[in-house]
């Protein structure tokens, strides 16, 4: 019943996007099997929890050709929606939260206990347990305990959590122009155009591509500063996942540009650009923000491993997954220092997911059905 | 009227909700009939009206949540088919039940044979060996009126047409020689032309085998023809029931008034408009259960239409109408100056296929 | 058809593979420094000899033409860290132990990932639906680098069950942790995705014909449903390699495998030219025939499809 207040926007060219599309994989006429968009490498569009759908046979009622106009009630539709979702709803409080805390944490742990995430303690340089003090006495200094150099590890985290965050949304943000640009590119001009750079993006899938962003990182970051190896962090990161966005958004842009109100708009003599910003580019952010909400999770999760094998961020910044690298090396005696920043960053994650489901739910209830 | 020997399937005040966001959706309420054994039945009403649904109840396929068989009883030879044990129902589905669905480029199983699909159903209920059930499969294409049947039968479904691929769900459907075949809109998806080999098919394959066949459709045309009495469908009730010639000559309800004269006549003239129902069909989820669900839209509806809900009034032995003012459209009809239906042959097959949807 | 299919593809597959070889060559040269100058500066004599030694003197081309004939002849020549080693011999002494380790870890994500997103999908909307989901997401956030050590602790540390970081060949119980680890995220993945191709599947309307044709939900599953559900997970099977292979890079790093990861990243710290190239040839070639089989499975797989 859903499907009779919603527009319907995906159309075929939408729906062979989906990794679970599996009902009608598309025939190409280029002669490969289409297959469905490398899903695991973002990590991202897999994630679906379909709703029952009563759609059985004549339970479905008229108004079945709804408009595809997405007013500002779709967008209020779709926020009371996701309010529904408990999850996503825990989600985006999560991460709010975590937001809020690793951009004014590392600040109020300064001013109360004046530790920072680099000062180390003169003299001592024993890794204390959570809540413990010198003496072994309880004591709310260290709430996440201490490294191995006596820095305070709840000041690290915050800090980490600023470096891994802004790694995600940065290259997301880097994923999401190159994405968006090559996408509309191709679905807006079609034919020929469209078809080399889908031809491009398919070659890309096929590609080790974190081998190269390894041997990117290891030479050319190399020799430069700690600064400029975050930066080329995003860049590169940035680089190798906006691939399924591109195939996203041209399937967003064909199905939108063979619109009735599109071929409308451009038969009554609007003008091109117009045509893009006021009717194309609206109407396919829903896909897209949720894409982008799902990217910055599994970007986080490629920062922490290139910084886990101590090619990412160095000191003397850290993310939480350098925070891991350290912690690992001393996991029998000091289990703190990994669990702490890997639990922070597994529920960062686990949120940002949940979110992402719930804004593809409340934005997208078409693609609930799958 | 043929043969009058028993009733083979008796439907009783079956009720079949769906829970949704947006509340109960009723899609069939409270429905009353009965087929006779030998005997076709049409099903008739818009989309929504719950004809699918009625039919899917009788061997239990609702999509079970978000869809309940809430009250009712489904008396199949006198059984309660509601109550059975599910292994029991199964024995009766595909065996004494079958089913033909709307759209055949996808109700057959993309990744299997055909003859496997076919095989499946004789190896269960007939316990056919693979060479039997292989040999039966041949025979059922052939039957069905598919040329090279021995060479196609080890085809993918989508090496066949739709239309093709329809004859492949009767063969299907019939493998078994079911007591009562059910038919949920089978040639709504198809071309016009095939509509009519397909129809004239089934109309052939009941008189050879002697089944029951319940038809249904939205398009009036299809009926015409094919079936000894129609049911007209709305909102979840049963509006009309009444012999198939009876019907088309002498209606008692404004609401298939409606529906056969928005059937579009060939000889109607060019420039004259076609005949709309005006509105949409309701909404079952928000209708107010005290008023005629069709008042909204009705041409003769009256202050009592929106405050009481209407009865069933018996126009003659066989004919029935939900309508406050049954009798007096009834008798309106018979003076036959607006049986706007009456270019539609109930002997013959549809001049009109109606082009689906 | 399937034969051009194939010989293109394969076609397609030998220049991409010399791209990303040159690419990865560029990016080595295009850094300044070098391999044997990473730490102090050598005097120019010696500097010069080894330069020479390495064909490091003559102009980029000549390098990078000596560099691809090598590669395409399969010869990529000596390590320049392990010298008495060529590439080949140290690719045949990691392979096993990567291939193992990967092999045994998605075979356990197939076989628990399909049957956990299989009971799901029937069961939708059940507790063990959420669950079994709830399960899955925690598998895709919980990064491996955190649940390795968090099993090592829990398994080897407390528990002593089982050893933590060493290599007794295969199979050994030592290899037990790090296919756990490895696995953990596929398993939630092809959980994931078998969900939801089974419930598209199972809403479909053959399913129905099958269900009206009498035959039991278990039938109707086993025979009609997973095939159909099953596909995403099949598409998934090509682009896990690529994953599985940097995954193994960590999981070799937390249990201290000698596997190819290992070498790899080791070879990146150490600037081994020979031993970087050879690694990123042979897995690019793995990748991209190993996506081209699963395109012709799918084909097998799904009769509808056509080359």
């Amino acid at each position: 019943m859903s499907d009779e207040r919603t527009p319907q926007v995906p159309t075929e060219e939408g729906r062979s996007q989906e990794p679970w599309g599996a009902g009608s994989p598309a025939l190409t006429p280029r002669g490969t099997p289409q297959r469905p968009p490398v899903a695991a490498r973002s990590g991202a569009e897999i994630h679906a929890f379909p709703e029952t759908a009563v759609g059985e046979g004549d339970v479905r009622t008229a108004g079945e050709s709804a408009a595809p106009a997405r007013g500002t009630s779709l967008w209020r539709d779709a926020w009371k929606r996701l309010l529904k979702n408990r999850l996503a709803v825990f989600g985006m409080f999560v991460v709010g939260f975590i937001a809020v805390a690793v951009i004014i944490g590392p600040a109020i742990i300064k001013a109360l206990t004046g530790f920072t995430y680099d000062y180390i303690p003169a003299g001592n340089t024993v890794s204390y347990p959570p809540f413990t003090a010198p003496d072994g006495s309880f004591s709310w200094t260290h709430p996440m305990g201490t490294d191995a150099a006596g820095r305070d590890m709840l000041a690290r985290v915050l800090q980490g959590g600023r470096i891994s965050l802004m790694v995600g949304v940065i290259s997301t943000f880097v994923s999401l122009i190159i994405g968006v640009t090559w996408g509309a590119t191709a679905g807006y001009l079609g034919g020929k155009i469209d078809d080399l750079l889908m031809r491009i993006v398919d070659v890309l899938y096929a590609i080790p591509y974190m081998m190269i962003v390894i041997v990117l990182l290891a030479f050319l970051g190399r020799n430069l500063s700690p600064l400029g190896q975050i930066f080329l962090l995003f860049a590169a990161l940035g680089a190798v996942s906006w691939l399924t966005m591109a195939r996203i958004v041209r399937g967003q842009v064909i199905s939108l540009k063979n619109q009735e109100y599109v071929l409308a708009a451009r038969a009554t003599g609007v003008s091109t650009p117009k045509i893009i910003f006021r009717h194309i580019v609206p109407n396919a952010l829903g896909p897209v923000i949720v894409y982008a909400t799902l990217t910055i999770p599994s970007v986080m999760l490629q920062e922490a491993f290139l910084s886990f094998l101590g090619l990412g961020v160095q000191a003397p910044y850290a993310s939480w997954g350098s925070l891991a690298q350290e912690g690992i090396q001393n996991i029998a005696v000091f289990p703190w220092q990994l669990i702490f920043p890997g639990v922070t960053m597994a529920l960062t994650l686990f949120s940002l997911n949940f979110l992402g489901d719930g804004l593809r739910d409340a934005l997208d209830p078409q693609m609930r059905k799958f | 009227m043929s043969s009058q020997n028993g009733t083979l399937l008796s439907i009783k005040d079956l009720r079949t909700y769906f829970e949704t966001e947006d509340g109960t959706v009723r899609a069939v309420d409270g429905i009353s009939f009965d087929l006779k054994r030998g005997e076709t039945l049409g099903i008739v009403g818009e989309s929504g009206s719950g004809k699918s649904v009625t039919n899917l109840s009788v061997i239990r396929l609702i999509p079970s949540p978000p869809g309940k068989i809430v009250s009712g009883e489904v008396l199949f030879h006198g059984q309660d088919i509601l109550s059975l044990p599910d292994d029991e129902v199964r024995k009766i589905r595909g065996k004494r039940i079958s089913m033909i669905f709307q759209d055949p480029m996808t109700s057959l199983n993309p990744f299997m044979r055909i003859s496997r699909q076919l095989m499946e159903i004789t190896q269960l209920h007939l316990g056919h060996t693979r060479e039997q059930a292989y040999e039966h499969a041949v025979k059922m294409l052939e039957t069905v009126g598919i040329p090279d049947a021995r060479s196609r039968v080890d085809a993918y479904p989508h090496e066949f047409s739709g239309g093709m691929r329809q004859r492949v769900m009767i063969a299907m459907a019939l493998s078994c020689e079911p007591e009562l075949l059910i038919a949920d809109e089978p040639t709504t998806a198809l071309d016009v032309t095939i509509q009519a080999q397909i129809l004239e098919l089934i109309k052939n394959l009941k008189r050879e085998t002697g089944t029951s066949v319940i038809l249904i459709t939205h398009d009036l045309g299809v009926v015409a023809g094919m079936t000894d009495d129609i049911i007209v469908m709305y909102a979840g009730k049963v509006f009309e029931q009444a012999p198939t010639r009876e019907l088309f000559e002498r209606p008692g309800n404004p609401y298939t008034k409606g529906l056969l004269k928005s059937v579009p006549d060939p000889a109607h003239e060019e420039g004259t408009e076609l005949y709309q129902i005006p509105g949409l069909p309701p909404d079952v989820a928000h209708l107010p259960p005290e008023q005629c669900p069709f008042a909204e839209r009705c041409y003769r509806a009256e202050e009592i239409c929106k405050k009481e809900f209407p009865p069933f009034v018996q126009l003659n032995e066989e004919h029935f109408s939900l309508c406050h003012f049954a009798e007096e459209v009834y008798d309106e009809s018979r003076g036959g100056a607006q049986t706007a239906g009456s270019h539609i042959d109930p002997n013959g097959l549809p001049l009109q296929g109606g082009g689906g949807r | 058809m399937k034969f051009r299919f194939i010989l293109r593809r394969l076609l397609v597959t030998v220049p991409m593979v010399l791209v990303v070889i040159t690419l990865t060559w560029a990016l080595i040269r295009l850094a300044p420094g070098n391999f044997y100058a990473s730490e102090r500066k050598l005097p120019p004599a010696i500097e010069k000899n080894i330069r020479a030694k390495y064909g490091l003197d003559r102009p980029w081309y000549v390098q990078y033409g000596h560099v691809m004939r090598n590669i395409l002849s399969l010869d990529f020549g000596n390590s320049l860290k392990y010298e008495n080693e060529t590439v080949n011999d140290i690719l045949r002494r990691t392979l096993p132990v990567s291939a193992a380790v990967g092999t045994c870890a998605y075979l356990l994500a197939l076989l628990v990932g399909t049957v956990l997103g299989t009971v799901a999908a029937l069961k939708q909307n059940s507790k063990l639906d959420y669950g079994a989901m709830g399960v899955s997401m925690l598998g895709i956030s919980v990064p491996n680098f955190v649940l390795g050590p968090i099993l090592v602790l829990v398994f080897s540390l407390s528990l002593y069950w089982l050893p933590p970081a060493r290599w007794d060949g295969f199979p050994s119980w030592s290899m037990v942790l790090p296919v756990l680890t490895l696995s953990a995220i596929y398993m939630a993945y092809i959980a994931r995705l078998t969900r939801a191709g089974m419930l598209e599947v199972l809403r479909s309307d053959y399913i129905r014909t099958a269900r009206a044709k009498g035959l039991t939900e278990r039938q109707v599953v086993l025979r009609h449903a997973l095939r159909g559900g099953l596909l995403p997970v099949v598409s998934f099977t090509g682009p896990a390699l690529a994953l599985l292979i940097t995954g193994t890079v960590v999981v070799e790093r937390i249990y201290a495998l000698p596997g190819l990861g290992t070498y790899f990243i080791n070879a990146n710290l150490n600037r081994d030219e020979p031993l970087i190239l050879g690694i990123v040839a042979f897995t690019s070639v793995l990748v991209l025939v190993f996506n081209l089989l699963v395109d012709i499975a799918y084909g097998f797989i799904d009769p509808r499809i056509r080359y």
